[in-house]
């Protein structure tokens, strides 16, 4: 074999428009995070390494046959669950959450698994009964996804519970439930919303609160929105510029390497560079769509469209939050935000799109 | 969807699903066309104001620490309190040079050597843009003399700040702890407990004592304002202000009269001593000596004064009533006696002949009696008054291990006592489970014997041992003892008094309680260990003196205290509650080297009552040195 057969076959599952659009993504994160740490190489390069073992990740998901990703469905998902029971039973409580788990060699935080785990879940569970698709399977692959999103809400860390809700409605959307029942949900959560703030805990609430009324707790968390907007504001059609950023630089904003980092990137590249931001975003969702479209199967075509729409889902989240049209959640901007661990699930997310992309020749039926 | 099951149409299929996928990218186009607009208002129609905020006139939102609370005595004495001070401040980063600032600000206000070692503690721990203090307390001609020079010395500032002051010092400084400047550990723990917001713009925090336990009452609220600054940092106007709220005042069950008493009466020993109301647990005093300055803690301790304390043999910074752990010596013989009628071991009237010493059957080891000679015939009213030894040697082997640590345990041996005070230690109460864990040896019955008088594994804390004889005193019902009376709120209808309910109730038989404490009482009658205790008295005092073995005595060797060093003398116990018919105080005495407890512990002992009951002060104050006490123990 010739140095560039080897090569073709090393990227053969990689899809090229999906890569170029992740890749610049990462760059503008390993650039907007040498600003946002003080212009220092600490944490570009170690998000340099995290970016490593994602890509790593990802490449190995991209290379591997569709009928093997059906089948980790089960495993990922029966795992995330009993670790969120374990959780629930002998979690590490920190900051008034029980979110961590000890294994005495790592602590893991299995929400994060459950983010692939139960959409893969549910995808699965349509495709084993795609022919003959009644009302029940809706209600089961519903509560797929509640029971996990429960777990979750109960750690308490609602901003994961919402986000994987998203996804798994997601899946159930494009699965064809039908617009009555959403209308109904719908609903049903509007009335259960008043029981829903009871069930929150403090401080949830006041973040909650919080968005209307930012001023009122300006030492706290309401601090972290005002200074984001102003941030925001501030950077104005052009930006200040490079490594210029007041806010970021006179120690205003807080997290800023990681669900900051929007302000960051906003100050100093101001609206044009969101509207950069947001073509890039749009780049990699609408590549991700046509993807979807053209999925072979049932479980790809819901597996790649919710993945894709979670992660539209995610930005615009966090760029809301930034902004202040939303509360502050503590979600990631995705692919730019310092971070190892939602980094690499969302990279695991990628190369199944690449894997549903690039393996449907073999699979066509 | 269709109801009744059906093979689909696959193009079909694919065009619905198609038609959803199309919604979604409607839906995502809303998404990001929202976030456009949300950004084009910020960057574009708000930008102005938003620049204003961020460049020239920057919001500065200031945090107004509130005032620490106050910590008064049960008579609302006065123990901790806060003063308005002035400081000197220097930002490093604003000054030409550091050292010839200091040099020249020490011909206008005087910097000692220590404050300049301060000072550079300071330097290495914080970062260098802060404002970091030289000086406190200057004076009023201090403050006029450098502000008419202060355009001379740019980054220097006068700063009015609230500081902390403990009048009692050293009587208190085991009880109140202090409060220090808020260091990493301290920020990761707030942090941890998401209580950083409330702690913007504080100094200080409660480091041990009470000032570190009751640290969420005493700091209050923190209250903001937003303020706008010129680019200069100069506030420019107040855009709103949310007040602090001060924070708590407790009232201790402490007397601090009787706690000036209690400690003067040790004179140069050290020691601890702790007195308990035993009808509701509350602790009148609580002493530890020697204690410390706890001023010098606050801004941050200079080496010097730091070494001095740290590595004094007199372990001024331990607090020995509440983490000594020493043998309770004969102390526990009213316990023991207790048990051993408890289970029926021994009947009050049961005789035994004290040879002056004991023999397990089939050991040639003598365990012996402190008494040479023996006393004689002993019953259980008399091995309490003389402190007989042989026959608690006996008691203990005959009620064996288990029975004594399931009895002492329910007298809150070997556990902490859950007072309001953090770090407390839970002495040692032995048995055969803990020490296979700890020595992966079974029990002996050699091991039961030296229990029985207090001088086997057993340790107990002052604390503990106050606690028990509270306990004892009121009639084997138990309240767990607190310092804290009271939380004062400065809303009247938030106030709280603290009231501590029941532990427990030992449910001791009327009898056998009868007798432990008429044996008790004529411990401190003639004929008993503790004579001096209660001489010339008008009321009646239940004592039991205790001896703790700071070295061993090798088998058939004499303990001469004349020849033993100083440091090597035993320790003096001394327990006690009165009036004995109806207890409103039990107090523990330990005087660290102090010989015998009749001759030490007791005194000091009579001198707390004495005020406690009589409202008697010691006139002359008092003079312990009298270590020749004729009583034995």
């Amino acid at each position: 074999m010739t140095r560039r057969q080897l090569w073709l076959r090393f990227i053969a599952h990689i899809d090229p428009p999906l890569m170029l659009g992740i890749g610049l993504l990462m760059l503008t994160s390993l650039i907007v995070l040498y600003s946002a740490d003080n212009a220092s190489f600490g944490q570009p390069l170690k998000q340099l390494a995290n970016i490593t073992i994602g890509l790593t990740c990802m490449w190995l998901v991209a290379n591997l046959p569709l009928h093997y990703l059906m089948r980790t469905a089960i495993p990922i998902y029966a795992l995330g669950l009993t670790l969120l029971i374990g959780v629930a039973l002998f979690g590490e409580i920190s900051h008034g959450a029980r979110r961590w788990l000890n294994l005495g060699v790592m602590t893991i935080q299995p929400s994060e698994l459950m983010k692939i785990g139960v959409p893969l879940m549910m995808a699965w569970y349509f495709e084993k009964h795609e022919a003959t698709l009644t009302m029940k399977n809706y209600v089961v692959a519903t509560l797929l996804l509640l029971v996990p999103v429960a777990l979750i809400a109960r750690q308490p860390d609602l901003g994961t519970a919402l986000l994987i809700s998203a996804s798994g409605f997601y899946v159930l959307f494009l699965a064809g439930l039908s617009w009555r029942v959403m209308g109904g949900l719908a609903v049903g959560a509007l009335a259960a919303a008043p029981f829903m703030w009871g069930m929150l805990h403090d401080y949830q609430r006041h973040r909650i609160l919080m968005l209307f009324d930012p001023e009122q707790d300006a030492l706290g968390k309401g601090y972290h929105t005002i200074q984001g907007m102003i941030a925001v504001g501030s950077g104005g059609i052009f930006g200040k510029g490079y490594l210029d950023g007041t806010q970021t630089h006179l120690d205003f904003l807080p997290e800023r390497t990681t669900d900051f980092i929007f302000a960051v990137y906003a100050e100093e590249f101001g609206l044009l560079g969101n509207l950069f931001l947001i073509g890039l975003y749009l780049f990699v969702i609408g590549r991700g769509f046509i993807i979807t479209a053209n999925a072979s199967t049932y479980f790809t075509r819901l597996m790649a469209g919710s993945i894709t729409l979670t992660f539209a889902t995610y930005a615009f989240v966090n760029m809301g939050m930034v902004s202040g049209i939303l509360p502050v959640v503590g979600v990631p901007l995705p692919l730019v935000s310092y971070g190892g661990t939602s980094l690499l699930t969302l990279l695991l997310g990628f190369g199944m799109l690449m894997s549903i992309e690039t393996h449907k020749k073999l699979n066509k039926t | 969807m269709n109801k009744h099951v059906e093979l689909k149409n696959h193009l079909r299929e694919i065009f619905y699903f198609r038609l959803r996928l199309a919604i979604g990218v409607g839906f995502v186009l809303t998404l990001m066309a929202i976030l456009l607009l949300r950004f084009l208002y910020l960057q574009a129609v708000r930008h102005d104001y938003y620049q204003t905020l961020a460049e020239s006139n920057r919001i500065s939102v200031v945090p107004i620490v509130p005032n620490r609370g106050l910590i008064l005595d049960r008579n609302g004495i006065v123990l901790a309190h806060n003063y308005s001070g002035y400081t000197l401040e220097i930002t490093p980063t604003k000054t030409g040079g550091l050292e010839e600032t200091i040099n020249e600000l020490s011909t206008l206000v005087e910097i000692t050597p220590r404050d300049r070692k301060r000072f550079k503690k300071l330097l290495a721990e914080r970062r260098n843009f802060e404002s970091l203090m030289i000086r406190n307390k200057l004076t009023d001609e201090e403050v006029a003399r450098f502000a008419a020079q202060q355009y001379r010395f740019p980054g220097v500032e006068i700063k009015a700040r609230l500081f902390r002051d403990y009048p009692y010092g050293e009587q208190m400084s085991h009880l109140l702890g202090y409060i220090g400047r808020i260091n990493q550990t301290d920020v990761e723990e707030l942090e941890e407990n998401d209580l950083a917001a409330n702690y913007r713009g504080s100094d200080y925090i409660g480091k041990t004592g009470l000032e570190q336990s009751y640290e969420s009452e005493l700091h209050g609220k923190t209250g903001v304002e937003q303020v706008e600054v010129d680019s200069g940092g100069r506030a420019v106007r107040i855009l709103s202000r949310t007040p602090p709220s001060s924070g708590n005042t407790l009232v201790l069950s402490i007397d601090a009269k009787l706690q000036e008493i209690a400690v003067q009466s040790f004179g140069n020993y050290r020691g601890a001593l702790v007195a308990i109301d035993p009808r509701n647990g509350e602790v009148l005093a609580f002493v530890s000596k020697p204690g410390y300055d706890p001023s010098l803690f606050i801004d941050g301790i200079d080496p010097q004064n730091w070494d001095e304390l740290n590595n004094s043999p007199d372990t001024p910074l331990n607090n020995r009533a509440l983490r000594g752990q020493y043998p309770p010596g004969s102390t526990i013989k009213p316990f023991m006696a207790l048990a051993g009628l408890h289970y029926g071991t021994r009947s009050p009237e049961r005789t035994i002949s004290d040879p002056g010493y004991f023999t397990l059957p089939g050991s040639g080891h003598q365990y012996r009696d402190w008494k040479k000679g023996g006393h004689g015939s002993v019953d259980m009213f008399k091995s309490i008054v003389v402190s007989c030894d042989t026959y608690y040697y006996g008691l203990a082997t005959e009620l064996g291990i288990d029975k004594i640590f399931n009895y002492l345990s329910g007298f809150g041996f070997g556990k902490k006592t859950g007072i309001d005070l953090e770090g407390e230690t839970s002495g040692l109460l032995p048995s055969q489970e803990w020490k296979m864990r700890r020595y992966k040896q079974k029990w002996y019955a050699g091991d039961t014997v030296s229990v029985g008088i207090g001088q086997g594994y057993n340790l107990v804390t002052p604390m503990q041992l106050g606690y028990a004889t509270a306990t004892l005193a009121n009639n084997g019902v138990a309240y767990k003892p607190h310092l804290v009376r009271e939380v004062r709120s400065a809303r009247i209808s938030e106030n709280r008094v603290i009231e501590q309910k029941q532990a427990f109730d030992l449910k001791l038989d009327p009898a056998n309680y009868d007798l432990v404490r008429r044996a008790m009482v004529a411990v401190t009658q003639p004929g008993g260990t503790a004579v001096s205790a209660s001489a010339g008295a008008p009321y009646q005092i239940a004592g039991k003196t205790g001896t703790a073995q700071v070295i061993g005595i090798k088998q058939g060797a004499t303990y001469n205290e004349s020849q033993v060093n100083e440091r090597h003398r035993d320790h003096a116990w001394f327990i006690a509650f009165a009036p004995a018919e109806a207890p409103t105080i039990a107090l523990v005495v330990l005087a660290e080297n102090g010989g015998h407890g009749g001759g030490t512990a007791a005194p000091i002992a009579r001198k707390v009552l004495d005020y406690h009951l009589l409202g008697k002060v010691p006139q002359p104050l008092p003079d312990v040195a009298d270590k020749e006490g004729e009583e034995n123990d």
